[in-house]
C-alpha cells in the first residue's frame, strides 16, 4: 500500500527485462530523490524528538547510572557502585521488586480472566450490546486518574463503602488501606476494576468468528463449553497475547494508584511500594538521580526481559489462523 | 439439538418457540448478572455521588444511602479550598495543556505518520522499527535527563516540559495508530493529485489528512483523557501552586494537614474532576470503542 505507482507497475503486470529498457531510470531517481527529501521533511518533528527527547536523554541516564549524581554537584564516576547496591544492600529495593511482582502478578491475570468473561458473556447477541460496553469500559476512563485513587482510599478506608456492606453481612471489616497484608489487594482491585479496555479489545476479536464455526460444532453436539474451548479460545489466543503484552508494560509501570493509596510513602510498611513509586522517592525527594537512574534502567531490562519471555511462549500458545 | 424427523407444521412451530422461549431466559439471567456486577462495580462512584451532595456531618453517618438534606455546599467549599487559590487555575492549568498537547499530537504524528505510510525514502524500516520500539519504552529511563535538562533551562513549574515534546511527536503510538489509518486509503487518491502537479505537502494536507479523520479524533480524545489524568510527569513538572493542575492540586487532599478534613469538598472535587473524561468520552463514544477496538488502546 505503501508503494507509489512504479513500484506498483514493477511488480505486478510488465516482465523484467522490458522495464529496464525503457530509459526512465533517471527520471524515476530524481522522483525517488525528491519524495526521500518530503519524507525526511514531513519526519523532521519527530526525529527531533526521538534523537532530543528520547535518544539522548536514554544515553544520559545510561550514563547517570555509573554515577553519584544529586542534583548539587557534578556527577562522579562510581562505576557498578549503583548495580551493587541495589541489589547487594537495599533492601526497600528489593522489597519493592517484590511488591510489583506480586502485583502485576495478581492483576494482569485477573484482568484477563474478567475482561475475557464479560466480552464472552457480551457476545451472545444480548440487547443493549453498546451501553453495557461503554458502562463496562468508564472505569477504565477514570481509573488512573487521582480523583478516583482519592475514592478508592475512603472506599477502603476504615469507614468506606466496603466496610459498610460487610457490615450488613455481619462481618468485621477493617482499614483495608492502612493494612500491610490487604493495602496491595486494594490497589490490585482498582486496576481489576479497569478491566473494561481489555474487555473492549475482547470483544472486537469475538465479533470476528464466524457465527458458522459454532452452528457447525452445535451440530456435532458440543456444548457451550466445548465450543469456547476449542473454537474461541484457540481463535483469540492472539488477542490474548495482545492484550498481555499491553497490560504487563502497563503494570509494571503502575505509579499513580499506589503514591495516592499510599499518600505518597508506598506504605504501610513498604507493602504499596511500586517500583516506579520507589524510582520517584529517589530521583524527586531523596535527589539520588544517579541511584534512579541505574533502577530505571533495571526496569527498561526486566520489562524488555518480561516481554521477551511473553514473545517466546507465544509460539506454543499463540495460534495464528494461517500456520 | 435434536432436529424434527416429522413435518409437522404445528411440532415445528412449537419446537421454534420452545427454543426461543430457553434462549430468552438464558438472556435474562445474564442481564440480570451483568447489571449486579455494574451496581457492584459502579457503587462506589455513585455513594462518591451522593456523599459530595449531602451535608460533611452526614457521609459517614447512618443517614441512608440517597441524601435527605441536598446541598451544593461541598462544592463551593471544596473549590475554594486553597485560600487566594481556587480550582479555576487548576483547570485553566489543565485546559491549556490539554489543548496545546492535542494540536501538538494532531500535527507531528499525523506528519510522520503520512511519510511512514504514504512515502518511500531511505532507511524506512529501520526508523519505523526504531518508531515502534519507543512505544514500549517505560517513561523512567528518559526522565531524570529530561528533567535535568528542562530544569536548567528554567521550564520547570512551566507548561513546556509538557507541551513541547508533544510537539516533536513522542507519543509514537499515534503515529502508529495514524500509520495503519493512513496505509488503507487507496493510493489512486494522491495519483490524482500528483497528475495535477500537487506537491507533497498539499497531498498530506488536503488529500490524506481530511480522510484520516477518524484516526485523528481518536487521537485528540485519547490524547486529552491521557493528558487530564497524568500524574507523573505533572507531579514533577508543576510544583508552585499557581502552576499545578488538576490531578497535582487533588494531591493536596492527601496532606493531613490540608483539606483532609473536609471529606465533602474532596467528593465534591474529585466528582468534578472526573466530569470532562466522562463528558468527552460520552461525545465521542461510538468514535472512541471503535478505535479502541480496531487499534487496541489501553
Amino acid at each position: 500500500m505503501t508503494t507509489l505507482a512504479p513500484d506498483d507497475a514493477k511488480s505486478t503486470s510488465k516482465p523484467a527485462p522490458r522495464r529496464r529498457e525503457i530509459p526512465q531510470n533517471r527520471s524515476g531517481s530524481a522522483l525517488k530523490q525528491s519524495e526521500n527529501r518530503a519524507a525526511y521533511l514531513f519526519l523532521t518533528p519527530w526525529l527531533l524528538g526521538i534523537v532530543g527527547i528520547t535518544g539522548l536523554p536514554m544515553l544520559a541516564s545510561l550514563y547517570l547510572s555509573f554515577t553519584d549524581y544529586r542534583v548539587t554537584a557534578a556527577p562522579n564516576w562510581v562505576g557498578l557502585e549503583n548495580y551493587a547496591t541495589l541489589f547487594g544492600g537495599d533492601r526497600r529495593f528489593i522489597s519493592s521488586i517484590w511488591v510489583t511482582l506480586k502485583y502485576v502478578g495478581w492483576s494482569v491475570p485477573l484482568v484477563l480472566i474478567f475482561s475475557l468473561a464479560i466480552a464472552v458473556a457480551l457476545n451472545r447477541g444480548l440487547k443493549g450490546l453498546a451501553i453495557y460496553r461503554s458502562l463496562f469500559y468508564v472505569p477504565s476512563l477514570i481509573g488512573a486518574s487521582v480523583g478516583i485513587g482519592l475514592l478508592w482510599k475512603e472506599v477502603f478506608g476504615a469507614r468506606g463503602v466496603v466496610n459498610e456492606i460487610l457490615g450488613w453481612f455481619g462481618m468485621a471489616g477493617r482499614g483495608w488501606v492502612n493494612s500491610p497484608t490487604f493495602a496491595l489487594p486494594t490497589i490490585v482491585a482498582l486496576n481489576v476494576w479497569t478491566f473494561g479496555a481489555s474487555m473492549v479489545i475482547f470483544l472486537a476479536a469475538l465479533r470476528q468468528i464466524p457465527e458458522s464455526y459454532y452452528e457447525a460444532a452445535s451440530i456435532d453436539g458440543a456444548n457451550a463449553w466445548q465450543r469456547f474451548r476449542r473454537i474461541t479460545l484457540p481463535l483469540i489466543t492472539p488477542v490474548i497475547f495482545f492484550n498481555t503484552v499491553l497490560l504487563l508494560i502497563n503494570s509494571f509501570q503502575s505509579f499513580t494508584q499506589a503514591f495516592v493509596v499510599s499518600g505518597g510513602s508506598g506504605g504501610p510498611v513498604d507493602s504499596t511500594l511500586l517500583y516506579s513509586l520507589y524510582l520517584y522517592q529517589k530521583a524527586f525527594q531523596q535527589l539520588q538521580m544517579g541511584y534512579a537512574s541505574a533502577m530505571a534502567w533495571v526496569l527498561l531490562l526486566a520489562i524488555g526481559i518480561g516481554t521477551a519471555f511473553v514473545f517466546w511462549t507465544s509460539k506454543y500458545w499463540v495460534f495464528y489462523g494461517d500456520r | 439439538m435434536a432436529t424434527a424427523k416429522t413435518y409437522d407444521p404445528e411440532a415445528l412451530a412449537s419446537q421454534r418457540r420452545q427454543r426461543r422461549n430457553a434462549r430468552l431466559l438464558r438472556h435474562l439471567g445474564l442481564h440480570a448478572l451483568l447489571i449486579a456486577l455494574l451496581g457492584i462495580m459502579l457503587y462506589p462512584v455513585i455513594w462518591m455521588i451522593f456523599s459530595a451532595l449531602r451535608p460533611e456531618q452526614e457521609i459517614f453517618g447512618e443517614m441512608g444511602f440517597i441524601p435527605t438534606n441536598w446541598t451544593l455546599e461541598n462544592f463551593t467549599s471544596g473549590w475554594q479550598l486553597y485560600g487566594d487559590l481556587t480550582f479555576t487555575t487548576f483547570y485553566v492549568n489543565s485546559f491549556i495543556i490539554c489543548a496545546l498537547a492535542i494540536l501538538g499530537n494532531l500535527i507531528a504524528c499525523s506528519m510522520a505518520a503520512y511519510a511512514f505510510a504514504r512515502l518511500n525514502f531511505r532507511l524506512k524500516w529501520l526508523l519505523f522499527a526504531a518508531m515502534l520500539t519507543t512505544i514500549m519504552l517505560p517513561i523512567h529511563v528518559q526522565l531524570i535527563p529530561q528533567y535535568i535538562f528542562f530544569l536548567n533551562i528554567g521550564w520547570v513549574n512551566t507548561i513546556l516540559p509538557l507541551v513541547v515534546p508533544k510537539f516533536l511527536a513522542t507519543d509514537a503510538f499515534f503515529i502508529f495508530l495514524m500509520v495503519q489509518f493512513m496505509r488503507s486509503l487507496p493510493s489512486e487518491l494522491e495519483q490524482a493529485a500528483v497528475v495535477d502537479g500537487a506537491s507533497y505537502w498539499q497531498r498530506y494536507w488536503r488529500i490524506i489528512l481530511p480522510l484520516t479523520m477518524p484516526a485523528l479524533a481518536t487521537t485528540a480524545v485519547f490524547t486529552f483523557i491521557n493528558t487530564y489524568n497524568d500524574f507523573f510527569s505533572q507531579l514533577i513538572y508543576l510544583t508552585d501552586t499557581d502552576a499545578m493542575t488538576v490531578p497535582v492540586a487533588l494531591r493536596l487532599f492527601l496532606d493531613p494537614s490540608g483539606g483532609q478534613s473536609s471529606f465533602g469538598g474532596l467528593f465534591a472535587m474529585v466528582l468534578v474532576s472526573i466530569g470532562p473524561v466522562l463528558g468527552f468520552f460520552i461525545a465521542s463514544q461510538r468514535l472512541l470503542t471503535k478505535g479502541i477496538a480496531t487499534q487496541g488502546f489501553k
